[in-house]
């Protein structure tokens, strides 16, 4: 526990490093200049410079999402806290795990209105895990091992540390090693023994099941992934996903239904109607998903694995609850089917799947095919089919273009695919590919953004330049806040009050004006063309893909609508254009 | 759980370690969820002051009262969460300080009143007495409602203070 003196902020560096962290995602400013002091030509730990905290947290989130591991924050105290407040709110709903340092006045002036002082414990109550202010040097070591314990164990999700500047001057030998033995905070782990059973008996009845997963199981990490696939594939049942969830069970896997929810595919979400045992693991039936509550899967008993008991008959009434970590709790769930032999009918399962392929022949993802102008459904089917063989990586901003990537990318494994679900954050994707590409330097890192969204964190740009990161943003340009509009379109008789996108920037410019590279789009012709010479390009790329202005996202399940009410595509549209008939 | 349509009151026991901020965590969760908060009593409860008790009726629907324990469980410095109205019998005291101002017939139906509520007189004046009364907040109740006939001025109460009948603890 005792060596010699050090520093508060050689202590808190010290820490992360014991704690094997690589990169910290940051920005400096007076309450913080002590560990930035630290950080100055640090071997081990890169600081990445931010443009706006925001941006840091979002970056944080994108690292820890394509690793697993928790990634880590640097802010000042006042205006550098408040700025990281939307991130850590973003992690928080995502249950992201991220640490976030904040520099704090002194012990002494905590309370006056000193310069550049915010009640950052008091902000961010709501909207982190759990936080800390830390008000000696001797429990800074203990504090960040103990919040990165928490960030990363139990249901993950975001803390922040606040460290007033005299903390970090002084100095101490109290120096933590080893594991936290927490007074109070025990995450639940391992799941139930007697309900994992109920739960394999409950669904070796089942005439009509469905697997409904979440994010929880990439949370869980690659095993889970794995155990999911094994049992999924054992049983023959039917799987989709939440947005959050996409990469857990492979898209290409003929039990795959696609992704649920208000965009999610009509097979899905009438199979989630249908069922009569629904196994939910890892997800938290969400309003997005759930549609109108009092017709959820009406006909339905169900099973609900999920770390965090307080997810459990909080929107929906469940059967049989299991309280655990979906790898631990799967494995155990194996381990019975197995052990008594268990099989679904298979005549009632193969009438299942007649009624699930059925409804497939609705082809709800269809759109028209049209060759006078990209439709941004055309582009990310482009997208995915031109990087399927690399190492890719997709975020995404908030709108259309997030729906319409979730429904046509492909992802066949976990930790590939980081989107704002929970909060719905516009401005999340750009920093989010930031994190990403620090943490695979050598993949491909795409963001799917709109044009609206990607002006929310614009000035990222100087941060990939400044680290070489050749983050590629495509964006699907239709000149308006696409879902906002679509929105005005469904609800408010198309009064399109202030969602046009009006003196929008030249992007290929703006790209150049910082040294990356522009590209434009602007015919379904040069779109292959256009993102081949996106990938090929070592840099740094904005991809200005003029798309159709009005198109709209469908499947969708209108807001207070039952699962089996989707509005389809307009067929007679789609008809149109079959052949490829061209409109001039 | 299936939910009842209708309103439920619980006692709720929280033991929490005793660090700043951790009040405000736990009533930021009932303000920032819409949850209702009756009564609130909180101390620490143990020699070294480590833990706190915080004790808090609330009410609402089976559902509500199930997400609250849910909710409150998953705090960090949460230890335990106890529901002393569904984990068997329990008993609940409350204590107030009651100030009635008054002439002679007045202070003599207020002394017997008190009395009869076995009241304590903590304070008085010539022209006033401050009452000290336990017990459960219904009786607490009655007694401010008759002491408002007699020249009641001022009411504090604690809030509900609550532990298991017999050996069992939180
Ligand atoms: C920070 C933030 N502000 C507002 C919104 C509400 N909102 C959701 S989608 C959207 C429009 C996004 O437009 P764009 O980025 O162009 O995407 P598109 O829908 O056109 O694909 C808005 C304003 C939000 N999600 N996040
Ligand atoms: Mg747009």
């Amino acid at each position: 526990m005792s060596s010699k003196a050090l520093t508060g902020a050689a202590i808190i560096v010290k820490s992360l490093e014991d704690l094997g962290v690589d990169v910290i995602f940051g920005y400096p400013g007076g309450a913080v200049l002590p560990i930035y002091d630290e950080l100055h030509e640090h071997s081990k730990i890169t600081h990445v410079l931010v443009r706006h905290e925001q941006a840091a947290v979002h970056a944080a989130e994108g690292y820890a999402r394509s690793t697993g591991k928790p990634g880590v924050v640097l802010v000042t105290s006042g205006p550098g806290a408040t700025n990281a407040v939307t991130g850590l709110a973003d992690a928080m709903l995502d249950s992201i795990p991220v640490v976030c340092l904040t520099g704090q006045v002194p012990v002494q002036l905590i309370g006056t209105d000193a310069f550049q002082e915010a009640d950052t414990v008091g902000i961010t109550r709501h909207c982190t895990k759990h936080n800390y202010l830390v008000r000696k040097s001797d429990d800074v070591s203990a504090v960040i091992h103990e919040a990165f314990h928490v960030a990363t164990t139990g249901r993950p999700g975001p803390v922040v540390v606040d460290i007033p500047k005299d903390v970090q001057i002084l100095t101490s030998d109290k120096i933590h090693n080893g594991p936290i033995e927490h007074r109070s905070y025990r995450p639940a782990f391992k799941g139930d023994d007697a309900a994992i059973k109920k739960a394999v008996e409950l669904l070796a009845k089942a005439k009509k099941p469905i697997f409904y997963t979440g994010g929880g199981v990439i949370n869980s990490g690659p095993k889970a992934s794995d155990l999911l696939r094994k049992l999924v594939r054992l049983t023959g049942a039917p799987i989709t996903s939440t947005l959050m969830g996409l990469g857990a069970y492979p898209a290409s896997d003929p039990l795959f239904l696609g992704m649920l929810g208000m965009h999610g595919t009509f097979e899905a979400n009438h199979a989630m109607h249908d069922c009569d045992v629904m196994v939910c693991v890892g997800a938290r039936f969400d309003d997005r998903v759930t549609g109108r509550i009092d017709s959820f899967a009406p006909k339905s008993k169900k099973i609900h694995i999920d770390i965090d008991r307080s997810s459990i008959n909080k929107i929906v009434h469940v059967e049989v609850p299991v309280v655990g970590d979906v790898a631990a709790v799967l494995e155990v769930f194996l381990k019975f089917w197995k052990k008594g032999k268990h099989k679904l009918d298979n005549a009632a399962l193969k009438k299942w799947w007649g009624e699930i392929n059925e409804n497939r022949k609705r082809y709800c993802l269809a759109y028209p095919k049209r060759r006078d102008v990209i439709m941004p459904q055309y582009a990310c089917e482009r997208l995915q089919e031109l990087t399927k063989e690399k190492d890719v990586y997709f975020t995404t901003e908030v709108g259309q273009h997030q729906m319409w990537a979730a429904q046509f990318l492909k992802f066949e494994k976990p930790n590939r695919w980081m989107t704002s679900g929970g909060l719905g954050t516009m401005g999340y994707g750009f920093p989010a590919a930031i994190g990403v590409q620090m943490a695979h330097p050598k993949a491909l890192v795409i963001d799917v953004a709109g044009e609206a969204s990607i002006q929310m964190n614009i000035q990222e740009l100087s941060t990939v330049m400044q680290y070489g990161l050749p983050v590629k943003v495509f964006i699907l340009n239709n000149q308006y806040m696409g879902m906002v509009r679509q929105w005005q379109d469904l609800n408010h008789e198309g009064r399109y009050s202030n969602s046009y996108t009006a003196s929008l920037p030249d992007f290929v410019k703006l790209a150049e004006s910082y040294g990356a590279t522009g590209l434009m789009c602007e015919h379904p012709d040069d779109l292959d063309a256009t993102i081949l010479k996106m990938m090929e390009i070592d840099g740094p790329v904005i991809v200005d893909c003029r798309v159709e202005k009005l198109a709209n996202c469908f499947p969708m399940i209108p807001s207070g609508a039952a699962h089996n009410e989707m509005i389809l595509p307009d067929e007679d549209e789609i008809k149109e254009f079959e052949g490829g008939a061209t409109l001039v | 759980m299936i939910d009842t349509p209708h309103q439920e009151r619980h006692t709720i026991s929280i033991i929490v370690d005793n660090e700043a901020g951790v009040l405000a965590r736990v009533i930021g969760l009932f303000a920032g969820r819409g949850y209702n908060i009756e009564h609130l009593t909180v101390a620490p409860v143990d020699l070294e002051g480590n833990e706190s008790r915080i004790t808090v009726v609330t009410t609402g629907t089976r559902k509500i009262i199930e997400q609250i324990k849910a909710q409150l469980d998953r705090l960090v410095p949460v230890h335990r969460v106890g529901d002393l109205t569904d984990e068997g019998p329990s008993v609940e005291r409350e204590l107030a300080l009651v100030k009635v101002t008054g002439d002679k017939q007045q202070r003599l139906e207020a002394i017997r009143v008190a009395e009869a509520f076995r009241a304590r007189r903590v304070d008085s004046t010539p022209n006033s007495f401050v009452f000290e009364v336990t017990g459960k907040s219904e009786k607490i109740k009655a007694f401010i409602e008759l002491m408002s006939e007699l020249g009641l001025e001022e009411v504090v109460r604690t809030g509900v203070a609550a532990l298991h009948r017999g050996k069992k603890v939180l």
